[in-house]
């Protein structure tokens, strides 16, 4: 048959344009279908620490050992290719505007807990050019790692260091595999996900179940008169960098 | 055309040679691969979907299932027969199903390679101590 | 209409040249494989640094794509007829820069296999999504006029009219693949090092550097391995280009560390203590990055002396080249890591395989322009004569 260029042109365009507006509608119906799963009441997942009461420096590391093996997270030697969901540091090296400070002499070796913060406004959702992680309703920073292709843009963003990628296969480094959940593989990022599994099954997170002390207060930000609520109205907390308006979900009771 | 039957043997030739994997096996009466051998589960006698349906479409079945839970938190599945399952490739297919005994099978003998789903997901009840073959 | 078959046309020199950067593309595969294999853990990166020579060396080379629009747009835009014989030299770079970006990526994604997420999930909030959209076009802008007004000229017609209107698309279109790449990093809240609005400026300037630098060293080898003479005039006035543009460079990093060490808040100043003095006994960085702004003032003072600017040329395109793909194509995302969120010093230092593996995709970009310069010059001889 002949067509003409002009003719030929325009088809193209218009099969280009329709091709892309099935795109869109295609993405403005995934956002909107993970939007709207939030439970009848409004949930946002939240936690405080009570760093008072942590005994990470007398050599307890439970909620680590928990978080480790629940989720397979491989051990590696080379600290370059570790991979960390939970883990301490310092208090002077989590709050900068700690150091140097006569008044906290005492407080800058208080181990502090620190994992993915789950943010309000989390910079790590925005950057990922295949939503492979997005903040879920009811305010759990997801990742999927079916879909991450690895590019570590998160990573990038993400003002805390909460994630970490896989730089090799993880298997080999996980000494007993828990088969009650997946490993990940190779060249996927990785991070807390506040154990969305056990939410799921009505439990807590493995780290505040597993905590002797007893440090961690696991519960829902958007109840007023939650636990967690309460505690924040009676005790003082600090927050990791709010400045930067990320709006953690993680507040540290001094 | 002096070549005409020389052409017409050689393509003779040649179509028999394209079209042997489908006759020879009959001509020689040579015995049929021998089919896999699958190990059904042995407590229960229905899947979450019928059997040739499942056949058919469980890899579509589970790239549903994992959108649903991943993206979704949506974790209940309503079977064809009104149960409830959970969707999930380790408890509720592993749960039935011995990877070995019957996937394994059936992807070997048609040569389908096996999804890149095993490089996380594990079977069940099985503590795997150190690195997978 | 690639008229591929002109690119074999050739003497001993170019396809031994051909070979030589043929066996350096089949090591660098060859290093791929392995790195699809065992991971990224074969690179020196980390876990504090993500991001190390690959995403470098594509940010260095995102700048000398946008270059192209230095001659295109006078040409174009101002009929400056004298950059004739240089505006298509200048479109077969930025094509064959681009490539090289885009498989710097592809040679950094954690899982490759994977990479049409992008497109089958689109994430206009992600500038990296914004990023693939822009350098996609480009690429497919500039192959579109190159091919276009070449097969025009080899055929001795007029190329056609609906090319102007794509050359001035591309003016704008090359800016703004270099400002989403400046965006990919100036927008990060938690990386104070690129936390800066002067960020995308910098990229333009050094971009519109860098490139020039390049196109100017090629012509310059056109002409003696070839005989193709690109035009005094042209190349003159990129050089010119090249000296407003490198001198802005080195204002702008002057400005950045003016601001950093005057106001002297500590996070600030960790990343440009780590990069020119080290930091906590990582020092690998520092002989680099002197280099670089030693590179780049020489290169000033030799570009700013209009007598030395003729007479020494080659080397100044040398030194501003050099200079920015030490700075750019390194010290800048490196720089951003160390130290971390959390304030470790984590060394970084790409492995054998990493650099063979750069130098394989370094070499396939040398290998496209060759080829692509090989058609350029036979349909012109051949027009000619």
């Amino acid at each position: 048959m002949k067509i003409t260029r002009k003719d030929f042109l325009r088809l193209s365009g218009l099969s280009i344009l329709a091709a892309g507006a099935k795109q869109a509608v295609r993405a403005v119906e995934q956002e909107r279908l993970t939007k709207s799963r939030p439970a009848a009441r409004a949930v946002r997942w939240g936690m405080a620490v009570d760093l008072k009461k942590c005994r990470e420096k007398d050599g307890c590391n439970a909620c680590v050992h928990a978080c480790n093996s629940a989720h397979n997270i491989p051990q590696f030697a080379d600290r370059a290719h570790e991979v960390k969901w939970i883990w301490t540091e310092p208090f002077a090296t989590v709050f900068p505007f700690a150091k140097g400070s006569y008044s906290t002499e005492s407080d800058s070796g208080v181990p502090v807990p620190l994992m993915c913060n789950h943010c309000a406004n989390p910079p790590c959702t925005r950057v990922c050019p295949t939503q492979a992680t997005w903040k879920r309703g009811d305010g759990i920073v997801m990742m999927d790692w079916h879909r991450c292709i690895g590019c570590r843009y998160c990573i990038a963003a993400c003002p805390y260091g909460s994630r970490s990628f896989n730089w090799q296969d993880p298997r080999p480094a996980i000494a007993n595999i828990n088969p009650e959940f997946p490993t990940r593989t190779k060249g996927v990022v990785e991070k807390c996900n506040f154990c969305e599994e056990r939410l799921a099954r009505g439990q807590k997170p493995a780290c505040v179940d597993a905590c002797p002390q007893g440090i961690f207060t696991f519960g829902n930000l958007a109840d007023p008169d939650s636990e967690l609520r309460q505690l924040l109205r009676a005790r003082f907390a600090v927050q990791r960098q709010p400045e930067l308006g990320t709006g953690p979900s993680i507040y540290y009771l001094v | 055309m002096r070549d005409r039957i020389w052409i017409f043997a050689g393509l003779a030739v040649f179509v028999a040679a394209l079209t042997a994997p489908f006759w020879w096996a009959h001509a020689v009466a040579m015995p049929l691969a021998k089919r896999p051998d699958l190990v059904l589960p042995a407590n229960q006698k229905e899947c979450v979907v019928p059997t040739e349906t499942m056949r058919a479409m469980h890899m579509q079945l589970l790239v549903n299932w994992r959108e649903d839970v991943v993206r979704r938190g949506d974790r209940q599945y309503v079977a064809y027969n009104g149960k409830i399952y959970e969707k999930s490739l380790t408890h509720t297919c592993l749960g039935c199903h011995n990877k070995a005994e019957f996937c394994d099978r059936c992807h070997a003998y048609s040569g389908v390679s096996t999804p890149s789903c095993w490089n996380c997901h594990n079977e069940p009840q099985t503590r795997i101590a150190g690195s997978t073959p | 209409m690639f008229m591929i078959e002109k690119a074999f046309k050739g003497g001993r020199e170019y396809w031994i040249w051909l070979t030589c950067l043929l066996s350096i593309i089949v090591i660098g595969f060859c290093f791929y494989l392995r790195q699809l294999d065992a991971g990224l853990a074969i690179t020196g990166l980390s876990r504090d640094v993500s991001w190390g020579l690959y995403i470098a060396q594509f940010t260095f080379f995102v700048g000398v794509a946008a270059s192209a629009v230095m001659v295109v747009l006078p040409y174009y835009l101002h009929d400056a007829k004298e950059f004739g014989r240089v505006a298509i030299l200048g479109e077969f770079l930025a094509i064959s820069a681009v490539v090289v970006c885009m498989l710097f990526i592809f040679v950094d994604l954690g899982q490759p296999a994977r990479i049409l997420n992008i497109i089958l999930y689109p994430s206009p909030r992600s500038l990296m999504f914004w990023d693939m959209i822009s350098l996609s076009g480009y690429l497919l802008l500039n192959a579109i006029m190159a091919f276009v007004s070449l097969r025009a000229e080899y055929e001795e017609s007029r190329a056609p009219q609906w090319i102007k209107p794509l050359a001035l698309i591309s003016i704008p279109w090359a800016v703004s693949i270099h400002t989403v790449t400046a965006f990919l990093y100036s927008g990060l809240a938690g990386r104070s090092f690129w936390l800066t609005a002067i960020l995308a400026p910098r990229f333009l300037a050094s971009a519109f550097a860098a490139g020039p630098a390049l196109l100017i060293l090629l012509c310059l080898a056109l002409e003696k391995f070839a005989s193709y003479d690109a035009g005094k005039e042209a190349i003159k006035k990129l050089a010119v280009i090249m000296t407003y543009a490198m001198a802005m460079n080195v204002f702008f990093v002057l400005v950045e560390t003016f601001t950093v060490l005057y106001s002297g808040i500590p996070e600030h100043l960790e990343h440009f203590k780590y990069l020119y003095f080290g930091l906590d006994g990582s020092f690998n960085l520092v002989a680099w990055m002197w280099t670089s702004m030693l590179f780049a003032i020489a290169a000033v003072v030799l570009l700013l002396t209009p007598a030395w600017r003729g007479r020494f040329l080659p080397l100044a395109c040398v030194l501003v080249f050099l200079s920015l793909l030490l700075d750019k194509g390194l010290g800048l995302i490196v720089g951003g890591f160390v130290p971390s969120p959390l304030g470790s010093v984590t060394h970084y230092a790409p492995t054998l395989p990493e650099c063979c593996i750069v130098a394989g995709i370094w070499a396939l970009g040398a290998f496209l322009i060759t080829v692509f310069y090989k058609i350029v010059l036979v349909v012109r001889k051949g027009v000619a004569g």
